[in-house]
């Protein structure tokens, strides 16, 4: 079965950002599929942050973001979902700035889960345990659950933010330059874990790093200045089968 | 070069007098609380024993104690605060995580300046035609305490709002991020770390409302009453208006009675400023972020 | 919308419904507060308003001294002794203490550092807290022979009594709101002008005072507002006559006192009654446009 035949998980047709008269992004189209890891490229303030905003409707808090075209998920348009809050639970973002809220670490990662409803403990243990786990960060912290989340380092922060988007059982997971603010070793061990997930859910990774998206990402999509280059397999893109020079220019570091 | 130097060093001359000149204003601003602490403490000493504060006054309000006033200060505060913190409390959370930038929110805050600027003879005047006679309360502690709930409502607003303000943006998305509705994020993650500011606030509207005159004289505190209030629709005496009764209305006063009730509600006031503030110092060192 | 499962996915949970029953609740929590101050002016117009219609002449009003409103044959609502009384009072506070709250500002928000600072701060607040009964009592029983010794006049109960006062209860409001409009100066502006070799005090005198002068002006006027409106102090410290001021020795009568003083003895919708109303009417009025003011010149300054 080729991704032709597939539903896309999501899927945006035509999708312009504007703030005020500033345009971010315009005209931009793609698919992504289950079970995939969909990377997306290109140099910084081309607009990729603002879109992976409009995907859970973050841009409802800012009254100058205005969002045009269709962004659907399984199917129905993200824009007129009538619960929105049940949208952002199905998504999972994490955002390049760490957040450890000031709470235990403990209740950062069972918040989800207890606004999901589930309040067994046994069942929270489990969660908090298994997010920690996949997030390289229960080691450090399995002693000491009820430290403050917000007085975590900035790297354990990170970490903590990617656990509790995976407490939410999410869908689809956003990755927004997570690597920024974690160690390379961390890095490698979170990449692991994404290589992992993708069996269970589909995952967008929004990265700086070129080579990164090489190692994750099966499809991959170029935005340069607020326009969709192209979007292809990933190993088509790298062995020079791009369609668009600026593309290739990319890959090959002339700009960054 | 040496021109330069000369300038530099009348620069340093002048900056050492000035320095000088605005800690001396900035003191003689401050001075005068203590003298006026010292005068009360010394004039007003004397009389303070725990009959002055805990018996009636007698002999036309020339001696006997101030219990009444004191009590009649507490009811007015206590259900002057059940009027206004839920309805502060409540504008402040609306305006710290609700409201929209448009012009309704920009009138309700104009609306909140103003209120806090109303002179308080105003507001007793308002007291007396919207609680005592529209609302038909009469003169009574709910009157009364009604018209010191919307006098110092701006107070448990702003206090509150910029407790809530002080919790950083980046948590507030984080919880929304997951998916949690405002109300939910307020609640788990806003309000418990706002707490603390909140009572700030309230501790010092309290010190304000018990310091009050004009706005209980029409609308339900009384020069003198024989008896102690029983339930919000009675009277009650205040140690704001015993204060200016014994100083200005009632003759042949020793001296020392009124120092001795102004002393008493300095003292009030004073504590639960102090208390104020240190709840705030104490706040600060007690950093979760 | 439904899943594979066949459960909706998309209705609204208890939680969505929970949100909203909250947004409606605190909304109006804020609405509470337009509510209020149109609710004062709409009970004050309508128990001063029969005045208004009747006995009111507007030339004696704002014209006339003659402010007789219990006298038998002809009573006389002339407000202009009051509205000057009230004038002169706050006029001398802001000449005692606009200086020295701006100066107190400065220094604290410009040259003070750490512990000297805050405890300077925590200083100024408790000024803030002595309610006005007490200030009025200083009035009465400190200020009163102190002025009377010290220029050797026969009253001490006057303009220049009141005055300091009010002066001293003002500071406080307008050394903070002060301290604010310098606090919001950035930084930066002052760092420019350092690394040019400024001193503190020149960097304060030409940087940040400037740049901060809307909201100087604005706590300017907001003590005023304060000097205004306060009425236990005034009407303790001020004297009872009703007279025009030729030397701040004099006794006078201000708005706000004659309201206080005169309304127990009134009948409810008396004439006299009414024309203290309507004297508050007046009241609302000036210190609704010295909000407006002041609000303007805070906005100014917001606009960088």
């Amino acid at each position: 079965m080729t991704s032709a035949d597939r539903e896309p998980k999501l899927r945006l047709r035509d999708v312009g950002i504007s703030y005020g008269d500033e345009v971010a992004l315009e005209g931009v189209s793609f698919d992504v599929f289950d079970n995939e890891i969909f990377g997306i490229i290109g140099p910084a303030g081309s607009g990729k942050t603002s879109l992976l905003r409009a995907l859970n409707r973050m841009n409802d808090f800012d009254s100058s973001m205005k969002v045009r075209g269709s962004i659907e998920l399984d199917g129905h348009d993200v824009r007129t979902w009538r619960n929105v809050y049940s949208l952002r639970q199905r998504i999972g973002v994490v955002f390049p700035l760490p957040v450890g809220l000031p709470l235990s670490v403990y209740e950062n990662v069972a918040l989800s889960p207890r606004l999901r409803g589930i309040r067994k403990k046994s069942e929270l243990d489990g969660i908090v345990e298994r997010c920690l786990k996949r997030a390289a960060l229960w080691d450090e912290v399995k002693d000491r659950l009820d430290t403050l989340g917000s007085l975590l380092s900035g790297g354990q922060q990170q970490r903590l933010t990617i656990a509790r988007a995976l407490s939410q059982e999410p869908e689809i997971l956003l990755l927004d330059e997570f690597s920024i603010a974690v160690d390379p070793v961390t890095t490698m061990r979170i990449e692991d874990v994404l290589k992992s997930l993708k069996e269970e859910i589909t995952i967008v990774l929004v990265t700086n790093l070129v080579q990164q998206a090489r190692r994750l990402a099966s499809r991959t999509a170029f935005i340069l200045e607020g326009e969709l280059v192209e979007v292809g397999a990933t190993e088509d893109l790298f062995a020079g089968g791009c369609t668009d020079p600026r593309t290739r220019d990319y890959l090959e570091g002339r700009f960054g | 070069m040496f021109a330069s130097t000369e300038r530099t060093l009348k620069a340093a001359k002048t900056e050492r007098v000035v320095r000088r000149l605005l800690l001396g204003m900035t003191l003689l601003l401050i001075l005068p609380v203590l003298l006026i602490l010292g005068v009360l403490i010394a004039k007003g000493s004397p009389v303070i024993s725990f009959e002055f504060l805990f018996s009636k006054p007698t002999n036309g309000m020339t001696a006997g104690g101030i219990f009444p006033a004191l009590i009649g200060t507490v009811w007015l505060v206590v259900v002057a605060l059940l009027a206004s913190v839920p309805v502060g409390v409540a504008a402040a959370i609306y305006l710290s995580e609700y409201a929209p930038d448009n012009r309704l929110t920009r009138l309700i805050n104009l609306a909140i300046i103003n209120l806090a600027g109303v002179p308080s003879i105003v507001h007793a005047l308002f007291g007396l035609g919207a609680f005592v006679i529209f609302f038909k309360f009469g003169t009574s502690i709910l009157a009364a305490s009604l018209t010191l709930a919307v006098m110092t409502l701006p107070v448990v607003i702003v206090s509150t709002r910029e407790s809530l303000q002080a919790v950083p943006q980046a948590f507030r998305e984080a919880c929304w991020n997951m998916g949690a509705t405002r109300w939910q994020t307020i609640r788990k993650v806003v309000l418990p770390n706002a707490v603390s500011g909140i009572l700030t606030g309230i501790i010092l509207e309290v010190s304000r409302t018990a310091g009050e005159t004009a706005p209980i004289m029409f609308t339900g505190a009384a020069f003198f009453l024989p008896f102690l209030p029983e339930g919000v629709l009675d009277q009650t005496m205040a140690m704001s208006l015993h204060l200016f009764v014994v100083s200005t209305q009632v003759p042949n006063v020793p001296e020392a009675l009124p120092y001795g009730v102004a002393l008493v509600l300095v003292g009030m006031v004073l504590v639960m400023n102090a208390a104020s503030v240190g709840l705030r110092t104490w706040l600060r060192g007690r950093r979760k972020w | 919308m439904n899943s594979a499962s066949g459960k909706p996915i998309d209705h609204r949970s208890l939680s969505w419904w929970i949100d909203k029953a909250v947004e409606w609740t605190v909304f109006l929590g804020g609405f509470s507060a337009i509510v209020f101050i149109i609710g004062i002016f709409v009970f004050i117009t309508k128990e001063g308003v029969g005045f208004m219609g009747g006995s009111f002449d507007v030339g004696e009003f704002f014209g006339s001294i003659r402010w007789n409103p219990t006298s038998d044959n002809r009573p006389t609502y002339g407000a202009l002794a009051l509205i000057v009384g009230t004038a002169s009072v706050t006029g001398l506070a802001m000449i005692v203490a606009v200086p020295f709250s701006l100066g107190a500002a400065i220094y604290i928000s410009e040259f003070a550092t750490g512990r000297t600072r805050e405890t300077l701060k925590v200083l100024v607040e408790l000024l803030a807290a002595i309610p006005s009964v007490v200030w009025g009592f200083i009035g009465l029983t400190i200020m009163n022979p102190l002025i009377i010794e010290t220029f050797n006049v026969p009253i001490g109960l006057n303009v220049l009594n009141s005055g300091i006062i009010l002066g001293l209860m003002a500071a406080p409001i307008m050394t903070t709101l002060a301290e604010d409009a310098l606090k919001a100066v950035p930084d930066s502006y002052r760092e420019a002008a350092e690394a040019m070799g400024a001193s503190r005090w020149q960097v304060t005198w030409r940087v940040a005072i400037p740049a901060g002068r809307h909201g100087l002006v604005a706590a300017i006027l907001l003590g005023v507002g304060r000097g205004f409106g306060e009425t236990m102090a005034v009407l303790m410290a001020s004297g009872h006559a009703i007279n025009l001021p030729t030397s701040p020795f004099d006794s006078v009568r201000a708005l706000t006192a004659t309201i206080a003083a005169e309304l127990g003895e009134t009948a409810v919708g008396s004439d006299h009654y009414q024309a203290l109303f309507t004297l508050g009417i007046l009241l609302f009025v000036v210190t609704f446009a010295i909000n407006l003011a002041a609000d303007v010149f805070v906005r100014r300054s917001d606009k960088r």
